[in-house]
């Protein structure tokens, strides 16, 4: 069990994975909103689009804990909403329910029918719905499908039977949908090949001949079985199918999309068959077929069309026309209409709105501006071909364009594939940031994440002076607006009036000789606290003052709309409070004497229907933070008081959202002069104080301010940068984000009718106005394009450059294009590759190095091609000592590979000068190697590279590169990744898990002396210290392995190492075997790990990045206590908060291998969005409040990342 | 005897229910086919690995999925001849 690992890891993600495998577009709310679902990784994402700025909005993200196989809507009839179908790993079917009231899905039905896992025979792969919520079909890969009927009962629930089976035997699913046969009963169509035939015929006859069918089986609802109704065969190419109206909408049927064709089958119809037109042009190969990847069908006002995408991402629009004279006269037509990238689902929306989730690199959304009716594009229709599918068919061809139908609108950041991931701090700041490349072909990006906050600017000015504070007023407290912006300057205040410009503005009554320190409107007038008194100017415009007491000034002050407290620098506090009828300053007679200077003061803001706020926070420079009663019996009177680590230099009693206590609560705020921030929890009647949670946030004194954000209270904290603390809006916890904006020095609500949630602050010598538009996306990320697929990449050891290897396969290279292209050159030839991709190839390589400088001209400073069909699959940069430990960059190519079956003419090592401080590179010369080195890796001076199984050594010489010691089988198959630490060296087998090797010097000899008793497909590797090694595989595990002390001591020792070269192999393997100490399934495949620490100040953790764009975290638990809690919190968790999709937990992380020292901490996570009475059973089992539960778990976070 | 008649009853349902339950006749083609089908339905079932492979190949994903259930056809060749 998992209790005897000796290392215990809590597993977060950071960034959840951003790949969308299908997505689908329902009414799930039951109203006229139509919502997106997606399918991302582990996670259901509810999204809906804003139809006004074109942005896609999350609105409920949930992670079921499974591999999600499948989605899809149902809809009963009559009924305007759609239930939610998933298929999983959990062998179950689920039926869900969005409920929007509380945010959450709703499980109705969850019915077993299988094994748990993905597998061959369990149903799952495929869904389809009957377009009449009738029924379900599900089947799997080979053999097994299964018909769920669906009804409603008397209460109107939905309902669902019990599976009906429709297995056959050697029958290879390729695709299924539900036919639309309007109220007749339902039929659902696949696409199969019975391979029976095939596998006992050893001439290989009948494989040939072997026929794909299209099938329909058709439930009979009054006799509840399944039988096989109709068969057809089908292009044997076919692989996918469209769902063609029926019932009043059209003629029912299917369109059967294959290798450069489309065909209309419907039983008792003729056939129809178009050809998918190909791509003209110099560059292109004219005798490519194209294949239907994704398409979708859209019904309106009794038509309907399709649109179908190529794997180039061409959309085509396909029409099924029936004559209207002769309705068995039927007609198929096809046309280009726009180029878009490579989708897994199209999701056209009644607003107008094409949303296209992307196989790789960031999502789509783009607006229609018409539908291809009348344009001048060539449209081929089945009159003009054969149905018969063994039919050769005439290539059709088109010419790419520009947009013409649809016009880009928003872009969707999405990191999917990640192929690599470096955390590493260039611009100085407080946390390091994350340098990642990502996407395909030419919409690769490098991409830049830093956590915080998108701010937009509204306004930045200059002024004559240095401001020391600025304040927003209103005239009058039942204004909607802002009327001043008041500046206080060491000497002055000037008043800026807001209207349709913002200007300076005299006469305003205020007191403008002085500087100020408060400013506040109450009731019908706006009081003015100065040094030297406080000024209240009524709407009338009359002026009252109140003075301060001889030889005293104030030196700070608070206020709300009832209430103002300024305290004096003798350390006397004075209370006033307005009065309701004359709208006066009433002041308290006592002045209560504090215990040391006072630094500062906060009162609450005036809960609604009360007279005033309860309290009154002092904070005194002993270092004490004081809660006064400013109730009238008890005016002024001391009722708790806390020590805190330094002075509190800001205070600010708020009410917010929390999540322990589902409610508003009162909080106070405190900013300490270290930099260090509080916030701790007031009790509502008794003012004590509870629950400190601690935070630095840079080191310069804080302030805080009160703001609006997003219709939610916000507090601002001002330190060496910004901060905005704000509840999540999903779990509500508590959240603190950097806003991505220069370190303000004060800041205050803004509220015009241009701007009604703007944020006006000083810096320097400039006042902003700015607003936080998005508080859900808390990382702030920085594209840069690159020319194709990125493969690897590395850092320049001295100046803030990225070097990435980029290679794109089947994809003609530059110099062949410009080959091409020397002769004709078409319009569309001059295409950018962004939208349109590359020409392709088949085995043809596409490959350069881009020089990335992310810091300063956030640009790619130069490109370097290769030829000569070499693609590059690793990169480093390497010191050689014999060039006096000059760096220099290394590329590793390999000629002709094919993938499939692999297979290459050997490869090269690159070796390029730096030049310009890395800025720009100079080939020195390249080394022949009999295969690709997959992995290179600067080793004390030389270089090591992994070649096929070998391990070699090479040093730097004038001509080539020197191969001065070699391994030959360091690893049983393939060597694909290296680390090292001394003289030790990792290497990573391509299927068997990692080698450690020890390098001795003296003899310059390489042995090998540990390895792994697990086959691992190891993807990426980093050692966590000397002994151990975390990695990755590509079956999306994480793991952890360590060498027995005794054998790593062994091997260090001194001498030739000859006791280790004679030391007899143990099954096959090295003498010794590692140890496994942590092991955790992740679903997404890791492609890059790192030990980092993530927060100033933070203790070193684990980073891995997933290839669907999951950044995650392995976070070390200090103590056992710890472990021992967060063991019992995961163990009820999987409990009361079972996964969505019915999977066990526990059974999901020991996917392959069973889950070791690892808890999961997005599981734990959720306990904050569980029901109140919930929460307080699992907490009285862990003998804990909620609050504490709570704070464990956000301390486990915030402590190490954010 | 009846115990050995169940035994052989609940193989037999095992085999009719899942793909791949061997019995003592099992010979290389079958046992090889059945774990490249296997292979190829988990590569297809788990949308990670297929966008992996997709991204390796080359391919849109689409046209790897094809491919992988085409191959689950005959993974591993024509089967050997009959030795009667």
């Amino acid at each position: 069990m998992a209790t005897t690992s000796s290392m215990f890891m809590y597993s977060l993600s950071l960034v959840p994975s951003s790949a969308i495998t299908q997505a689908i577009v329902g009414l799930f709310a039951g109203t006229k909103e139509q919502f997106i679902l997606s399918a991302s990784g582990s996670r259901l994402i509810l999204s809906r689009l804003n139809a006004s700025t074109g942005k896609l909005v999350t609105v409920l993200s949930t992670d079921t804990f499974s591999v999600i196989r499948s989605i899809s809507t149902v809809r009963l009839a009559g009924s305007l909403l759609d239930y939610i179908v998933v298929t999983s790993d959990s062998g179950r079917i689920t039926i869900l329910e969005y409920i929007q009231k509380g945010n959450f899905f709703k499980r109705i039905h969850l019915e077993t029918y299988g094994k748990s896992g993905v597998r061959r025979v369990i149903p799952g792969q495929y869904l389809a719905a009957d377009p009449k919520g009738r029924a379900l079909m599900i089947a799997s890969a080979e053999k097994n499908k299964l018909v769920y009927v669906l009804n409603r009962n008397v209460n109107a629930e939905l309902t669902i039977s019990s599976p009906l089976e429709a297995h056959k035997h050697y029958a290879l699913v390729f695709a299924l949908i539900g036919v639309d046969v309007g109220y007749e009963n339902p039929i659902f169509a696949a696409l199969e090949i019975d391979y029976e035939e095939s596998d006992q015929d050893p001439s290989g006859r009948a494989f040939e001949e072997l026929e794909k069918h299209l099938v329909y089986y058709q439930l009979d609802l009054g006799l509840n079985h399944v039988v096989r109704k109709w068969t057809d065969t089908v292009d044997r190419t076919a692989n996918m199918l469209f769902q063609v109206p029926g019932g009043e909408d059209g003629p029912s049927g299917v369109l059967v999309c294959a290798e450069e064709s489309i065909s209309y089958r419907h039983m008792d119809e003729e056939a129809l068959r178009i050809p998918i037109p190909r791509r003209g042009g110099a560059t292109e190969d004219s005798r490519r077929k194209r294949y239907i990847t994704a398409g979708v069908m859209h019904k309106m006002r009794g038509d309907f069309f399709f649109l179908l995408q190529t794997e180039d991402g061409d959309l085509f629009k396909v029409k099924l026309i029936t004559d209207e004279e002769d309705p068995s006269k039927k007609s198929l037509s096809i046309k280009y209409f726009d180029t878009v990238p490579l989708a897994t689902a199209l999701i056209i929306l009644r607003s107008g709105f094409l949303f296209v989730a992307s196989e790789t690199g960031d999502h789509r959304v783009y607006q229609f501006e018409k539908l291809g009716d009348d344009d001048n594009e060539t449209e081929w229709t089945s009159d003009q071909f054969s149905a018969d599918s063994d039919e050769p068919m005439k290539p059709v061809y088109f010419q790419p364009r520009a947009y013409e139908n649809i016009t880009p609108f928003e872009s969707v950041s999405c990191m999917n594939p990640m192929t690599g991931c470096r955390v590493t701090n260039l611009t100085g700041e407080d946390a390091p940031q994350i340098y990642t490349v990502s996407g395909l072909g030419a919409r690769s990006q490098f991409k830049t994440l830093r956590h915080g906050l998108e701010v937009s600017e509204i306004v930045a000015s200059d002024l004559p002076n240095y401001p020391s504070a600025v304040w927003t007023t209103k005239k009058t407290v039942a204004d909607q607006y802002d009327a001043y912006i008041v500046l206080s300057f060491s000497n002055a205040t000037l008043v800026l009036a807001v209207g349709e410009t913002v200007e300076e503005a005299t006469d305003t009554g205020f007191l403008t000789s002085a500087p100020t320190i408060g400013v506040q409107v109450a009731e019908d007038s706006i009081i003015q606290i100065h040094p030297r008194g406080i000024r209240q100017i009524r709407a009338s415009g009359s002026l009252e003052e109140w003075e301060v007491p001889q030889h005293r000034t104030i030196v700070c002050a608070t206020s709300n709309e009832k209430q103002v407290v300024v305290a004096l620098s003798s350390g006397e506090l004075i209370y006033f409070e307005v009065d309701t009828d004359s709208g006066g300053l009433g002041e308290y007679e006592e002045r209560p004497q504090m215990s040391g200077t006072v630094t500062s003061l906060s009162l609450g803001d005036v809960p609604q229907g009360k007279m005033r706020s309860p309290f009154l926070a002092v904070g005194c420079d002993d270092s004490t933070v004081r809660i006064l009663s400013v109730e009238p019996e008890t005016c002024l009177e001391s009722k708790s008081i806390q020590a805190v680590s330094a002075s509190p230099t800001a205070l600010m009693i708020m009410a917010m959202e929390d999540s322990s206590s589902g409610a508003m609560t009162l909080y106070l705020h405190i900013g300490l002069y270290s930099g260090v921030y509080l916030r701790t929890v007031v009790d509502e009647v008794t003012g004590d104080l509870s629950d400190t949670r601690t935070r630095f946030l840079g080191a310069k004194p804080v302030k805080l301010f009160s703001v609006t954000v997003q219709e939610q209270p916000a507090i601002l904290a001002l330190a060496s940068r910004s901060w905005l603390g704000y509840s999540d809006n999903q779990s509500k916890a508590f959240q603190m984000t950097p806003l991505s904006y220069t370190p303000l020095e004060f800041g205050w609500n803004f509220s015009s009718e241009v701007c009604t949630e703007g944020i006006v602050g000083i810096e320097g010598q400039s006042v902003r106005i700015f607003t936080v538009d998005r508080l859900e996306e808390n990382m702030i990320r920085e594209a840069i394009s690159l020319a194709h697929t990125p493969r690897a990449f590395v850092q320049n050891p001295e100046q803030a450059l990225f070097y990435v290897g980029e290679a794109d396969y089947n994809t003609l290279s530059k110099a062949s294009r410009a080959k091409l292209l020397a002769d004709e050159m078409s319009d569309q030839d001059r295409l950018p590759a962004e939208e349109f991709g590359y020409p392709r190839a088949t085995d043809h390589w596409a490959s350069c190095i881009e020089i990335v400088d992310p810091i300063e001209k956030k640009a790619v400073l130069e490109t370097i091609h290769l030829e000569g069909n070499e693609n590059i699959c690793s990169i480093t940069v390497a010191a050689f000592s014999s060039q006096d430990d000059e760096s220099f960059l290394v590329v590793g190519t390999g000629v002709d590979v094919k993938v499939l079956p692999p297979s290459s003419k050997g490869g090269y090592i690159h070796i390029y000068r730096f030049l310009d401080e890395g800025r720009s590179l100079e080939f020195i010369h390249k080394t022949k190697v009999e295969e690709p080195p997959l992995t290179l890796l600067g080793f004390q001076g030389r270089l090591l590279a992994g070649v096929g199984n070998t391990l070699r050594i090479y040093e730097l010489g004038m001509k080539q590169l020197l191969r001065k010691s070699q391994l030959p089988k360091a690893v049983p198959r393939k060597l694909v990744g290296l680390t090292t630490q001394g003289s030790r060296i990792i290497c990573s087998d391509i299927q068997e898990s990692v080698t450690y090797v020890v390098y001795k010097y003296a003899d310059n000899r390489l042995i090998s002396f540990c390895d792994d008793a697990f086959a691992r497909w190891t993807t990426c590797t980093t050692m966590v210290d000397y002994e151990t090694v975390a990695g990755g595989d590509k079956f999306g595990n994480v793991w952890l392995v360590r060498c027995p002390s005794k054998v790593s001591e062994v091997a260090d020792e001194e001498g030739s190492g000859a006791h280790l070269v004679h030391e007899k192999g143990y099954l096959g393997g090295t003498s010794h075997r590692l140890d496994q100490l942590v092991h955790n399934f992740t679903q997404d495949i890791p492609t890059s790990i790192q030990k980092v620490s993530l927060v100033a100040g933070g203790r070193d953790i684990i980073l891995w990045a997933g290839f669907q764009g999951t950044i995650g975290l392995l976070i070390p638990f200090a103590s056992r206590d710890d472990v021992d809690f967060f063991q019992k919190l995961e163990m009820e968790m999987r409990s009361v908060d079972s996964p969505l999709t019915g999977r066990d937990h526990l059974i999901y992380r020991s996917y392959y291998v069973p889950v070791k020292g690892v808890i999961d901490g997005d599981l734990c996570e959720r306990f904050s969005i569980l029901k109140r009475e919930v929460k307080e059973r699992i907490a009285g089992e862990l003998e804990r409040t909620v609050r504490e539960v709570e704070r464990k778990i956000q301390d486990m976070r915030t402590r190490h990342a954010w | 005897m009846a115990d050995k008649l169940r035994t052989q009853q609940q193989l037999e349902a095992l085999q009719s229910r899942y793909l791949g339950v061997g019995h003592a006749d099992t010979t290389k083609f079958e046992w090889t086919s059945n774990i490249a089908r296997d292979s190829y339905a988990s590569y297809v079932g788990h949308p990670q690995m297929l966008a992996y492979m997709s991204v390796g190949l080359g391919q849109s994903r689409e046209k790897t999925r094809l491919d992988f259930i085409e191959k689950m056809v005959r993974p591993v060749g024509p089967p050997p001849e009959r030795e009667d």
